[in-house]
């Protein structure tokens, strides 16, 4: 849109790597004089707000200064090498599939650094906080920005250790176990994508991914592309999750602090995903095609799994949590992004990424308002809330409510909030996947996906009943409407949620050409 | 007519040479110095050591050999090559640290270690171990492998009135003597069928041995590795390691930990890379068996330890150094299978020396904290950070450098070069059964490391810093971090021609 200069891009998208990781390493030290603050925890919460805005701002910057003509030419690509020994590169660049969750995660960790300053995290001090919080946005946007294959990896472990420590010391009831079952999962998934990636690039002497995906498999033989995608997507669906590799997220998601279910829901998630898109589709056609028609039973089964999960939590006396329960949603979103990568058309993959994009907005917008309910009330189990009638949001805390509502209809994927698209177009792709694959079986799966759309519909809209609605008790506590800085948190969330429904050329024009070329041969 | 007389490279010869040549020079000035002078031994055995390590800087040029038989000069039984040097730095640079251990150590300790004595043997020891892999015949291997071990035996037993201490030793020496026994059978068998004792000479021969000596032939190939496995810790030769480690004073628990391995392994590499590359079929799979048994009983022993048990924390750095000494030994056995047996062993080499640096420092800081928690358990390190932020956050790197996730980036890319061997070489299950022991292992590196920045339970311990504990700390972990920036410095020994 505006003219950048090559070397300013060049600058912009490394600074997004390494800016955060400078950061995190300032917030240990003590404050300079003049930036002091009114106290040791203020100035470092602050401190995390501006490099996060800086991030923001770069992020922004970089993306109003990509080229919108040629989204899937690479651009602001640095190449150095690094450990020649290995053969690995500091390969970074952004194209039309990475640019929108570049800007994502940006937009997520800034507000929850935001959300953070105003509202600091129960529990040690807020220092470790911010610097965990500065290292996490390194490693997710280092994983959407580079393009060497153990690089990639690096980036996807290096979310690993501050993930951990921000659930086991900042998160609530069961935090421990929660997080040991969150690292110890990924983990494990993670060695085995390993050993997947090092045969890829092992067999075709290059980790470059803009190499693999312009070889496009051809120098991988059929066997070693099934044992690859195996090992890869094994590790990338324990990320994403699928089922039935997911029961690491509920739990994470229930102990962890607010910040970081939005984080984990909103961009943590995209890093496997991302990894189907970037890594699999392009390099390992074969390999993939093998497994695709799993990959999509398995996704169909995590959709109907997540709203039948949900549905028995929403139940009047299942003490089902809220958090849990977004949490339960997500495995099904996930599965309908996971649906759209397996039938391997650009229809669905563009829907993939545009479900990546909404579901990256709406449910981080969900889990902070549940933690603002969660912070009024002190609870955020259905049953407490609801009671006989309903928590009745509407009545004691209007706007709270109509958010809640909002984030809830926006998830069920309601025509011209971002939700609907990428569901929509993912069911599309399994209408007529691409040559190879068996289309009554994916007819099949697409009939179950848009059962579970309906399944979706109704838990979120009993969630809706039971939370917003209702009679106001003569005895209930006041409650706090939404807050001026809740309102700087979340405003953004609501915006870009309807802006995507409405005018969702803004993205697919993005990613559409890029797709394209990905399925057909690798990007130039 | 020649001379009858190998002529000597004293270059060459020179870092073990200055190691044991000071190590006399200490014991025959213990006698006249005088107990307030003491110390001195300490910081001339430092300086002796360093000298050492410098003086592998003239050596990088160029490949040199010397004691080579006077009629075929190709034939060396010293040589100082790529391999020889970097096992040689790994050695020296390793004592040099768990020698800065010591200094603190014995101040310490008082009147209950003999300085004299200890240094002695320390850098005999010391010198036996570097000069290990430049040997290049089966007796100097097997004599250079005696005189790192019985200098240890010695060291670990040193601690006067201490009955743990000597019921170590006891147990090291014995099971080290059986060992020891054991390979010599093996290296007379190797002997008897080829009638050599030179690697390079074996190598060639063994190919051509008459049909009836074949077993000895096998079975001195199988002898000769119990040894070496032995000094690696590898599974079943790996009991002795925890009573042994919590026996001996900490920086000699340090030094076995880097040092012992570094001797076992070099010895291992010599002995199937060098000497018998055709018998690959024999030392490739039982070195594979063997790797994928170490790693799982050692991370398996570490996990089960308790926090709360009397020195724990060192038997968990025992525990996890068996574990360990599983990841080196994957290449080496990968190097059976592989067409270019040296990038193998460059990716055991590349792994030896983030091993030894980091876990170096995670001893440097058991020794500080060993300082004011007689028992040293795990449960010690609690709230660590919160009275000497910066050691608890070297300790944090350092842990999770061993356990290969990042920050600790030196530690994981050492791990993906382990694993590339194996992919390489179509060891595919070996590197399965290495993907869920590092799982396993991270559940114990990381309870630790998230203890030490818990809230501490009560009154948090102030810990002083002594010179060379603080010397040794610096020196590991600013290797550790330049490692982790530029991983290429040890990387590069996957890369280039080692022998």
């Amino acid at each position: 849109m505006i003219d950048i200069n090559e070397s300013v891009m060049q600058f912009l998208l490394a600074f997004l790597v390494v800016g955060p990781l400078l950061g995190a390493a300032a917030a240990l030290l003590p404050a300079p004089p003049g930036l002091k603050g009114k106290s040791p925890e203020q100035a470092v919460l602050r401190h995390g707000v501006t490099v996060t805005g800086a991030v923001l701002v770069a992020a922004i910057v970089l993306a109003l200064g990509f080229d919108h003509d040629q989204p899937s030419k690479m651009q602001a690509t640095t190449d150095i090498s690094w450990i020649p020994a290995l053969d690995v590169r500091i390969h970074l660049g952004t194209d039309g599939i990475s640019l929108p969750l570049l800007v994502l995660t940006a937009l997520l960790t800034f507000l929850s650094a935001l959300h953070a300053y105003f509202k600091p995290p129960a529990g040690p001090s807020p220092k470790a906080f911010v610097a965990l919080l500065l290292v996490l946005e390194a490693g997710t946007l280092a994983t959407f920005a580079v393009l060497d294959l153990v690089l990639f990896f690096l980036a996807f472990e290096t979310v690993l250790i501050p993930m951990y420590f921000l659930i086991a010391r900042w998160g609530g009831e069961g935090r421990a176990e929660a997080a040991w079952r969150f690292i110890l999962y990924t983990l494990l998934g993670s060695v085995v994508m390993l050993l997947g990636l090092l045969l890829i690039g092992i067999e075709a002497g290059t980790f470059d991914m803009v190499a693999l995906a312009t070889d496009n498999g051809r120098s991988l033989t059929t066997s070693v592309q099934v044992i690859a995608v195996l090992a890869i997507g094994v590790g990338l669906a324990v990320k994403t999750p699928m089922w039935p590799l997911h029961s690491w997220l509920p739990d994470a998601h229930t102990a962890a602090p607010t910040v970081g279910s939005v984080l984990l829901a909103g961009v943590l998630l995209k890093m496997g995903t991302y990894g189907f898109v970037r890594i699999l589709l392009p390099a390992a056609p074969d390999g993939f095609r093998t497994f695709a028609p799993y990959l999509a039973a398995f996704a169909v089964v995590g959709i109907i799994y997540g709203s039948l999960a949900c549905l028995a939590l929403a139940r009047r006396g299942a003490k089902g949590d809220l958090k849990r329960l977004i949490a339960y949603s997500s495995v099904g979103h996930m599965g309908f992004v996971l649906l759209g990568i397996a039938t391997m058309t650009p229809t669905g993959v563009n829907g993939a990424l545009f479900a990546n994009i909404a579901h990256g907005l709406i449910t981080g917008l969900l889990f902070f308002l549940v933690g603002g309910l969660k912070e009024r009330t002190g609870s955020t189990d259905l049953d407490a809330l609801a009671r006989e009638t309903g928590a009745a949001l509407y009545g004691r805390a209007p706007r709270l409510g109509g958010l809640l509502a909002f984030g809830a209809v926006a998830s069920l994927g309601l025509p011209g909030l971002a939700g609907f698209w990428g569901e929509m177009l993912a069911l599309f792709g399994a209408f007529d996947p691409a040559e190879g694959l068996s289309r009554p079986a994916f007819l099949t799966f697409m009939a179950i996906g848009a059962f579970g759309t309906l399944l979706t519909a109704a838990y979120l809209l009993v969630v809706v009943r039971r939370v917003c609605m209702g009679a106001v008790p003569q005895d209930a506590p006041e409650l706090t409407d939404v807050r001026g800085y809740e309102f700087a948190a979340w405003t953004p969330l609501v915006v870009l949620t309807v802006v995507a429904g409405l005018w969702p050329r803004a993205l697919l024009g993005l990613t559409d050409p890029a797709v394209q070329q990905l399925l057909a041969g690798g990007t130039r | 007519m020649s001379s009858l007389v190998q002529s000597v490279d004293w270059l060459a010869v020179a870092p073990p040479t200055i190691a044991a040549v000071v190590g006399l020079v200490v014991l025959v000035a213990d006698l006249f110095v005088g107990e307030t002078r003491k110390p001195l031994l300490g910081w001339l055995s430092v300086a002796g050591l360093a000298a050492a390590t410098l003086m592998l800087l003239p050596l990088l040029d160029a490949d040199r050999s010397t004691f080579c038989l006077v009629g075929d000069t190709g034939v060396c039984s010293y040589t100082a090559d790529r391999f020889t040097l970097v096992i040689q730095f790994l050695v020296l640079g390793g004592a040099l640290l768990a020698a800065l251990l010591s200094v603190t150590a014995l101040k310490d300790a008082g009147k209950r270690l003999p300085e004299g004595e200890y240094w002695f043997l320390f850098l005999s020891s010391a010198a036996g171990a570097a000069l290990l892999p430049a040997s290049r015949d089966l007796a100097t291997l097997i004599v250079a492998l005696e005189v790192t071990s019985l200098p240890a035996f010695a060291l670990v037993g040193l601690r006067q009135g201490d009955r743990r201490s000597s019921e170590a030793a006891l147990k090291f020496f014995l099971s080290s003597v059986t060992a020891t026994a054991v390979s010599l059978m093996g290296v007379s068998f190797l002997y008897a069928a080829t009638g050599t004792l030179h690697l390079t000479r074996i190598a060639e021969r063994i190919q051509g041995v008459d049909g009836q000596l074949h077993t000895l032939a096998q079975t001195g190939v199988v002898l000769t590795l119990v040894g070496f496995a032995f000094k690696t810790a590898a599974v079943p030769f790996h009991f002795w390691v925890p009573e042994t480690y919590v026996g001996a004073p900490l920086p000699i628990a340090a030094y076995l930990s880097v040092i012992g391995k570094a001797v076992g392994f070099s010895g291992l590499i010599l002995v199937t890379v060098v000497a018998l590359p055709s018998y690959a079929d024999v030392w490739g799979p039982a070195l594979a068996v063997l790797a994928a048994l170490t790693m799982t009983v050692g991370n398996v022993g570490a996990l089960r330890q308790q926090a709360t048990r009397a020195h724990s924390a060192v038997r968990l750095l025992a525990w996890s150094s068996v574990g360990q000494a599983g990841y080196l030994l994957v290449p080496i056995a990968a190097a059976a299978h592989s067409d270019d047996p040296e990038k193998s062993i460059g990716s055991t080499l590349a792994y030896a020396l983030m091993y030894g640096a980091v876990n170096l420092g995670a001893f440097a800081v058991a020794a500080l904290v060993g300082r004011a928690h007689r028992l040293n358990r795990v449960a010690d390190y609690r709230g660590l950070y919160a009275s000497s932020p910066l050691t608890a956050l070297l300790m944090g790197f350092f842990l999770l450098c061993l356990a290969g996730l990042p920050p600790g980036v030196i530690g994981l890319f050492a791990k993906v070069t382990v694993f590339s061997a194996a992919v390489d070489a179509g060891l595919g299950w070996l590197a399965v059964v290495m993907a869920v022991n590092v799982v396993i292992a991270l559940v114990y590196y990381l309870q630790w490391t998230a203890l030490l920045f818990r809230a501490p339970e009560g009154e948090p311990v102030e810990h002083r810093l002594p010179a060379p504990l603080t010397a040794a700390l610096a020196l590991t972990g600013v290797l550790g971090i330049a490692l982790s920036g530029a991983p290429q410095l040890v990387l590069r020994f996957t890369d280039t021609g080692l022998f």
